[in-house]
């Protein structure tokens, strides 16, 4: 097994387009020793917004919902889908891992459909780690980089009523699926528990008149909460499988709407101070003179800098405000 | 029966019909085999089939590499079948062909088969095992989603009640549930709540008719049952499902026929509790276990078959499979078993552990049926039946329960039954494979092309249509020369594919138990790698018996591994792809059927070629140590057999081995 490599090749791979450098790239980005930290907080500079003049330009989109809604179907789908439009797809699935002994079982792999000699599909598994229902450290890390190579790059998470928020926080657009006669999904939108999604997409549409009354009660729910912009679209798995082109164009409408820049660059900042709070705790925020100094300090910072160097700076405030201190 | 003779019968029963599960390579090999059978008094066939033909695909299929006439014989069409089962006339033979997601079309192959000795369907009997459910919960051999899939059964049930009432069209199986760990309650209840799904789907199948035939389908549901070591409290769960069985039919489906209320079951005794150490003392288990079958005539077997003593050494040779008959003969004709009545009649032992198992099935039944029935229920039986084999391991593994030569009085001399060349197991031919694909060639070359596909176009629209019986179709395409791989591909075009659940996901850590040296271990090794120790689990080919992978990924969790574990059927090019997009740090590979001689070296040349040659590989299964000593030499780490029992072990090996080969990360 190749480990962390020369972070500066991993990005002239990615660069190129090379899509075997993904594995590398997350072995890279999952392993904690200080020498391959230094070489992932190198290879996010490399391919920084300002390093390539852009963002990257891979769509990132989050796909979550509760357990055993057909997630995994409705993702084999729409690989099957981007696929046959000739566009690469990267999917991390994030799995809800045992807390008590630190390991996981990984099983999504299996239940995503997909050629295993087709280069242009990646799906990587990764345990959530301590963080219940919210995406693996290295998961928002990955997405970013691997936007650079890929045209569509999916995280998958599990869960409702908390998963989708972090998953906000990193995806252009975050598509929530629920099935027909899920009540939860209807109370959590309702009572505001759960953020709008992006896109709501109903599972099993082949129910025929449950999947439309399903649809009917989220239009309500997302009418009184005023989230008219919302689109839901009912997707069946069972083959022929249906309403997927419907799925993509609504990503694609979506993302098309977005200030992309503006939503990347939330992202990131974000993600810098959820780095620097899992590393520092609280007492490191204190020492930036809490959240809203840190986020202000972060404003400030140049637009197109990658996570890494973000925090790094958090960092570097940090250690100067303690060494003030009398 | 006269009053003086309340304890004897007026005259000594009729034994079960006696069966072996036999056959291998090719219908002519399985046909001698068979007929040799028959010569030693074996009353009924119980035909093996290879996975290939199992799971639906042709020898000559990417994911039959390795696979044909390992476990059973390959049967590819009509001709097969037609050799197969040659010189014996099918107006008096009972047929009982264990074949699930294909049962539609080999019973339609066998059906043509008669015709072709000028035997009419209504002459035929025997049974199709033909239970999906279970293989979606243990076995694997499945090969559409489970609609269609129900659909395909419904449709065998609604054809064979009115064209071959003889036949027994589908054997609910109970047997694979205990393989895959089932506690007594959850063998009945489970196999109870999937009874009911299919009587349900056939009476939706029949509609106008379900009034007049529902009395006629229930007469004709037979069980596939197992029978554990514990015999006394087996046999009391087999009175237990005679009356759920019973109120099921009175209360459910309104019969009122004693005839078509009977349950009436077969029998394969456990294989699960036989062990490699000291395989000798299986002959013990096994007349213990055919006990708890045959004691009580209230409660008696139909059918009997019985495993062979080495049947966790590998593929049993047929003089191991007489050694197993002659046992039935014994207890059929040398012992008076057949002389009594129902021994049991009036005993407080045996009508309170029934009373215990009823209840106990009733709860769990009303469970499943509260999750919406046993379709419905697949997931949640899975989990349950994974947790259940966990909990059974870890009192092995505790010593809490006995496995005489395998966790407790160990100590043994050498064992003269296996020092034979052959390593007292039958191998099979590596040349079949080249043989079958070259038939299968000829075959198709001698066919009338137009005709098939005139066949295939006319299932697929039975298919496509609800209203049409899949039957029709698939006997006019076993008449035009279709083969097992084109009858599936045109059904898996209609129906779409499926992947069962793994069951692994569910299961929670048993409490209590003392993994915490193991955990630190884990800690370490990955501390040091930097990341956490990422374990594949890997099933190469069609083997569908997962139990055992199944227990090695949860234990691998719960000492703190990341693991990744797909499930069954997957080739070398899909396991190698795995392995380099997970990044993981060792891979273990799991094959029962025997065909790991060709399979984990292709793993390993897959591996190679995708670039991931430097991960450690280990396997596990049902391997010879001939076998053992060739893969080792082909670069595996390890190899488990049977007797490698403690998952700890296995676990520490694991480490180490990453330990080992990643001892400095690049």
């Amino acid at each position: 097994m190749s480990g962390p490599g020369p972070a500066a090749a991993l990005a002239r791979r990615l660069l190129d387009g090379d899509l075997t450098a993904a594995p590398a790239v997350l072995n890279l980005l999952e392993t904690t020793t200080p020498a391959a930290r230094a070489a992932a907080a190198e290879l996010l500079g490399a391919l920084s917004p300002t390093r390539l003049g852009r963002e990257a330009p891979g769509q990132v989109i989050g796909v979550t919902g509760p357990p055993g809604v057909g997630k995994s179907t409705l993702l084999s789908e729409l690989a099957a889908g981007y696929r046959a439009r000739g566009q690469s797809v990267a999917i991390l699935a994030v799995d809800p891992s045992s807390k008590r002994s630190g390991g996981s079982l990984l099983g999504d792999r299996a239940r995503i459909r997909h050629d295993p000699a087709d280069r242009q599909v990646f799906i990587r598994s990764t345990a959530a780690g301590e963080r219940l229902g919210g995406l693996a450290p290295a998961t928002r890390a990955a997405a970013s980089v691997l936007a650079v190579a890929f045209d569509v790059v999916v995280i998958e998470t599990v869960g409702v009523g908390q998963s989708e928020t972090e998953v906000a926080e990193v995806a252009d657009t975050v598509a929530v699926v629920v099935q027909p006669g899920s009540g939860d999904v209807l109370q959590f939108l309702k009572a505001g528990i759960m953020e709008t999604p992006d896109v709501l997409v109903v599972t099993k549409a082949d129910l025929g008149r449950v999947a439309q009354r399903a649809m009917a009660d989220l239009h309500a729910a997302l009418r009184s909460v005023g989230a008219t912009g919302t689109q839901v679209i009912a997707v069946s798995s069972i083959p022929p499988a249906t309403g997927i082109d419907k799925l993509i164009g609504a990503l694609d409408a979506h993302r098309d709407s977005l200030d992309l820049a503006a939503r990347r660059l939330r992202a990131r900042r974000a993600h810098a101070l959820a780095d620097f709070i899992e590393e520092h705790g609280a007492a490191g925020l204190r020492a930036l003179g809490g959240r809203r100094a840190a986020e202000a300090q972060l404003a400030d910072a140049d637009a197109g800098r990658d996570v890494a160097s973000l925090t790094a700076e958090l960092e570097r405030a940090a250690a100067g405000a303690r060494a003030r201190r009398p | 029966m006269t009053d003086s003779s309340d304890h004897r019968l007026p005259e000594r029963e009729r034994p079960w019909v006696m069966r072996t599960y036999a056959g291998h390579s090719d219908a002519r090999r399985s046909n001698e085999l068979y007929r040799r059978n028959l010569a030693k008094g074996q009353t009924g066939l119980s035909i093996a089939f290879d996975l290939p033909t199992q799971t639906g695909y042709d020898p000559d299929h990417e994911l039959a590499r390795g696979e044909v006439g390992k476990v059973g014989v390959s049967v590819a069409h009509r001709g097969d079948m037609e050799t197969l089962v040659e010189q014996i006339p099918l107006d008096q033979m009972n047929t009982s062909m264990t074949i699930n997601a294909t049962a539609a079309w080999l019973l339609s192959l066998y059906i043509v088969a008669a015709e072709e000795q000028g035997v009419a369907p209504a002459l035929l009997s025997g049974t199709t095992q033909n239970d999906i459910l279970k293989e979606y919960l243990s076995r694997g051999t499945y090969a559409f989603p489970p609609g269609p899939s129900l659909r395909l059964i419904a449709d065998m049930i609604a054809y064979t009640v009115v064209e071959v009432p003889k036949w027994n069209p589908i054997n609910i199986c109970s047997y694979h549930l205990q393989e895959a760990g089932a506690t007594p309650v959850q063998e009945i209840a489970y196999s109870m709540s999937n009874a009911i799904a299919v009587l349900d789907a056939v009476r939706e199948r029949l509609g106008d008719r379900a009034a007049d035939l529902m009395g006629d389908v229930f007469g004709r549901i037979s069980f596939f049952v197992n029978a554990g070591v514990r015999f006394v409290e087996e046999h009391a769960k087999l009175r237990a499902m005679s009356a759920i069985w019973e109120q099921i039919g009175r209360d459910r489906y309104g019969v009122s026929d004693a005839k078509q209320l009977r349950f009436r079951y077969g029998v394969q005794v456990n294989s699960l509790g036989l062990t490699e150490a000291q395989p000798e003392n299986n002959v013990y288990r096994i007349t213990l276990e055919a006990l708890a079958v045959t004691l009580g005539r209230n409660a008696r077997a139909r059918a009997l078959q019985l495993p062979a003593w080495n049947e966790a050494l590998g593929l049993p040779r047929p003089w191991d499979q007489q050694w197993s008959l002659r046992l039935q003969q014994i207890l059929a004709f040398e012992t008076d078993l057949l002389e009594y009545p129902d021994i049991f009649e009036g005993s407080v032992v045996m009508d309170g552990l029934v009373a215990e198992l009823k209840a106990g099935a009733e709860a769990e039944m009303a469970r499943v049926a509260e999750l919406g029935g046993a379709v419905e229920a697949v997931d949640y039986m899975k989990a349950a039946l994974v947790e259940s084999h966990r909990a059974r391991w870890r009192r092995i593994e505790s010593g809490e329960l006995t496995v005489v030569g395998m966790n407790r009085y160990e100590s043994t001399e050498p064992s003269p039954l296996t020092a034979g060349n052959d390593g007292g197991i039958m191998t099979v031919d590596p040349a079949v494979e080249a043989e079958r694909r070259a038939a299968l060639d000829e075959w198709k070359a001698g066919r009338d092309a137009a005709a098939v596909t005139r066949a295939l176009d006319a299932l697929a629209a039975a298919a496509n249509d609800p209203n049409a019986n899949i039957m029709d179709a698939s006997i006019a395409a076993a008449r035009a020369g279709v083969t097992t791989g084109e009858w599936s591909e045109t059904l898996r075009d209609v129906f779409g594919e499926y992947r069962a659940p793994t069951g692994v996901g569910e299961a929670v850590a048993v409490p209590g138990e003392d993994l915490s040296a193991l955990r630190e271990e884990v800690e370490r090794v990955s501390e040091q790698l930097g990341r956490r120790i990422k374990f594949l689990v890997g099933k190469p080919g069609l083997d569908g018996h997962s139990n055992g992978a199944e227990q090695i990924a949860v234990r691998a969790r719960d000492v703190g591994m990341d693991v990744v574990y797909e499930g069954i059927r997957l080739t070398p090019a899909q396991i190698a792809a795995s392995a380099v997009q997970e990044g993981v740090h060792v891979i273990g590979l799991s094959i029962l059927s025997g065909s790991h001689a060709e399979l984990i070296p292709s793993v390993l040349d897959a591996l190679a070629q995708a670039g991931a040659g430097d991960v450690p590989v280990v396997c596990g299964g049902i391997i010879p140590e001939a076998d053992a000593a060739a893969l080792r030499a082909a670069g595996v780490a390890a190899v488990y057999t049977p007797k490698d029992w403690d998952l700890n072990q296995m676990m520490r090996d694991l480490i180490g081995l990453v330990a080992e080969r990643h001892a400095s990360p690049v």
